[in-house]
């Protein structure tokens, strides 16, 4: 009796561990709860984005009046017969491009006038400096749309005081173009800076006392150690900014609405003129589906560099 | 290659004084150690030399020059860091040759240099490498080659060993007091680790809450400490300390520790110590080397007395030994056959021909 059940116990912890049909050891596995667990979001990504992408690709391929299936005539139409089309890829990317220059730039500057505050005062500025961005840029696009105005404006007002203007604002092409990436680096550049400050916070002193020692001047202080140091926050914070820049909306729908003269249209005010306020919608998702290909290359160029330099600071 | 004179130096902190006006002259080719506890102001003296925090009051002197107003890259100076502060982005090539690219220093001098500076400090396969890929030891290297290939004036190091494990730091020590015969530059040193200075220093200087201490050899540090806080910090385990009176016992003099222990003093000590009254409080400083066993053959000045052993601790060539006199916790040094054991008696003998004796109130040494 002792013998048999002592065998017995034995014999259990074997048994537990054998016989496992493979789809418990598939449910058993890590990555399989691990994929379970991202369900939901993947489901939610899926009905949210993978979703709308190819029911707009599917769109892209029907007639105005979405009746027949007519393949890649949409896209062809416009990179062939629509100067239009060419007007907008061009005004896009000066937008974009020169917009996150500039914000770039500005956020840059200001970070290193932020980091220099002494840290008592530093987050009464921060908190003041960032102020543009949590705005909904609708609204504080139409308080630009004020102070543009041409007749009324503060803007004009000022400068008349001083004997310039007035300025078309948003009446000339070429003002347009310059209000509307104003506005956007007015909007973007806190962004920058909270980026670009944090980054900054994250390079020991002792790399800039130590190039105070080796004899460099502020500049190339800048030059040789900070700018190395933040290089993949800049690489990363440039892709992140010109693919949301590319793909603004807001600002030139309220500011100019695409004029003078669809000039100041980017991709998504155009393909919203087009698709939505003209009826064309398949040639409204061509044109955003215009889009996908101009961000892809850019975020490869940039990201490919990030993996290079990833693994040495 | 330069003298290095600091006058009345000062560093205040908000109100607070952190260097209270210190007066040192560090002669050229000097290897000259800043020692004492954390906080003391140590680093802030050498960040002032090195031009890195402005100077309060007082001034600095880089041969004969006023420098208070000069900075950093002005001075001819160099300087290693505590985490060694290498550029993460540069190879090890890089790092060292920045001061020199930025100087403008034609490409076949900067190779001549960084070669030779690898090749004191053996580092010549690491040229090509980043600092992430280097162990903390290489790293130390290189932090002390970019100071090497510039050939400046004053080396300065801000305890650039503390972040080694013990006996890379003891290896890297010796590494450095070769770099030193070899380089021969005026170097200031700042560790809080006696051992450092004592076995590195052509003079340690000893400081404590933003004062100097004591500035001397480390063999005069080791045997004239002028006040207690030199004797207790240097040396290792540090010196005893036990209350005593003095005692005239007809031409003999005696320190007597309680009623029942008091050790008479040879000759030349009593001499030296006959003029004190008996009356001010004393203490009596032995170091642990001269806590010893009770040999066959004593020195004369050896007097013996009996332990009560707490702890033993066998160090393999010495056996350090922990009892009480009078209360006090006390050191001994014996031979490891002296059949010292835990909670055992032993016989033991303290060498008086190296006792010292502090006025409590003041803590000098008298
Ligand atoms: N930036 C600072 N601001 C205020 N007090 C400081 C600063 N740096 C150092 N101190 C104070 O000055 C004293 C000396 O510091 P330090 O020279 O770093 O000491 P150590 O001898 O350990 O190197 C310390 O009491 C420290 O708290
Ligand atoms: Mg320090």
């Amino acid at each position: 009796m002792v013998d048999m059940t002592a065998g017995q116990s034995a014999a259990v912890p074997r048994q537990i561990r054998k016989p496992k049909s493979p789809i418990a050891r598939f449910f058993g596995r890590r990555s399989t709860i691990a994929f379970l667990m991202a369900l939901p979001l993947i489901l939610l990504i899926g009905v949210l984005v993978i979703y709308p992408a190819f029911y707009s690709l599917h769109l892209a391929t029907l007639n105005k009046r979405m009746t027949e299936f007519r393949g890649f005539d949409n896209f062809s139409f416009l990179l062939f017969k629509k100067d239009a089309f060419w007007t907008v890829v061009y005004s896009s990317c000066l937008f974009a491009v020169s917009a996150v220059i500039f914000k770039a730039f500005i956020g840059f500057v200001v970070a290193h006038f932020v980091h220099n505050i002494p840290a008592k005062g530093q987050r009464k500025w921060r908190g003041m400096l960032l102020i543009p961005w949590v705005i909904p840029p609708a609204m504080s696009t139409l308080a630009w749309l004020w102070l543009f105005d041409s007749s009324y404006g503060a803007l004009n007002w000022t400068l008349a005081k001083i004997g310039i203007g007035p300025i078309p604002w948003i009446g000339e092409p070429g003002w347009a173009r310059f209000s509307v990436i104003l506005v956007n680096v007015w909007f973007g550049a806190p962004f920058f800076m909270i980026m670009y400050l944090a980054s900054l916070k994250s390079v020991p002193d002792a790399l800039y006392e130590a190039a105070d020692i080796d004899g460099a001047t502020w500049w190339q202080k800048i030059r040789y150690i900070t700018l190395p140091m933040m290089r993949n926050i800049i690489a990363i914070t440039t892709l992140f900014s010109l693919i949301v820049t590319f793909a603004n909306f807001d600002i030139v729908r309220v500011l100019t609405q695409g004029g003078p003269l669809d000039q100041t249209h980017l991709f998504a005010t155009w393909a919203f003129e087009i698709g939505i306020r003209s009826g064309d919608i398949p040639l409204g998702a061509s044109v955003s589906l215009f889009m996908v290909p101009i961000l892809a290359i850019a975020a490869v160029f940039i990201l490919r560099d990030i993996n290079k330099r990833g693994n040495e600071a | 290659m330069a003298d290095v004179t600091l006058r009345k130096l000062v560093k205040m902190y908000d109100q607070v004084q952190a260097v209270k006006g210190i007066d040192l002259e560090i002669k050229d080719k000097e290897f000259v150690v800043l020692v004492g506890p954390s906080g003391c102001g140590k680093s802030t003296t050498l960040r002032m030399i090195a031009g890195l925090e402005e100077i309060s009051g007082g001034q600095i002197l880089i041969d004969d020059d006023v420098v208070n107003d000069v900075p950093p890259k002005d001075r001819d100076i160099a300087m290693v860091f505590q985490n060694y502060a290498l550029y993460p982005h540069m190879t090890v090539h890089e790092n060292m040759s920045f001061g020199l690219r930025l100087k403008k220093f034609p490409k076949a001098e900067i190779a001549k240099r960084v070669g030779e500076a690898a090749r004191i400090l053996d580092i010549t396969e690491l040229l090509e490498r980043k600092p992430k890929a280097l162990s903390g030891g290489q790293r130390q290297r290189v932090a002390m080659g970019r100071a090497i290939v510039r050939n400046p004036k004053v080396f300065l190091f801000d305890e650039p060993l503390s972040n080694l494990d013990a006996k890379l730091r003891v290896q890297m020590r010796i590494e450095i007091k070769k770099v030193h015969q070899t380089v021969r530059t005026t170097t200031v040193y700042v560790t809080h680790d006696q051992i450092e200075a004592m076995t590195l220093a052509d003079r340690v200087v000893v400081m404590n809450g933003g004062v100097i201490e004591q500035v001397g050899t480390p063999q005069e540090l080791y045997h004239n400490p002028r006040t207690r806080f030199v004797a207790a910090f240097i040396g290792s385990p540090s010196m005893n300390f036990v209350p005593c009176r003095l005692e005239s016992h007809a031409d003999q003099l005696a320190v007597r520790i309680s009623n029942e222990i008091a050790f008479f003093m040879p000759e030349q000590k009593a001499a030296r110590y006959k003029k004190l009254s008996g009356d001010g409080q004393l203490l009596l400083g032995l170091r642990p080397e001269h806590l010893t066993d009770m040999r066959q053959h004593m020195e004369p000045g050896c007097v013996p007395f009996d332990a009560q052993l707490e702890v033993t601790e066998p160090m393999g060539m010495e056996t350090f030994v922990y009892f009480k006199m009078n209360g006090a916790d006390m050191c001994g040094r014996v031979n490891p056959n002296a059949g010292a054991l835990d909670g055992g008696p032993l016989k033991m003998a303290a060498d008086l021909n190296n006792m010292h004796l502090i006025d409590a109130k003041t803590g000098l040494v008298l």
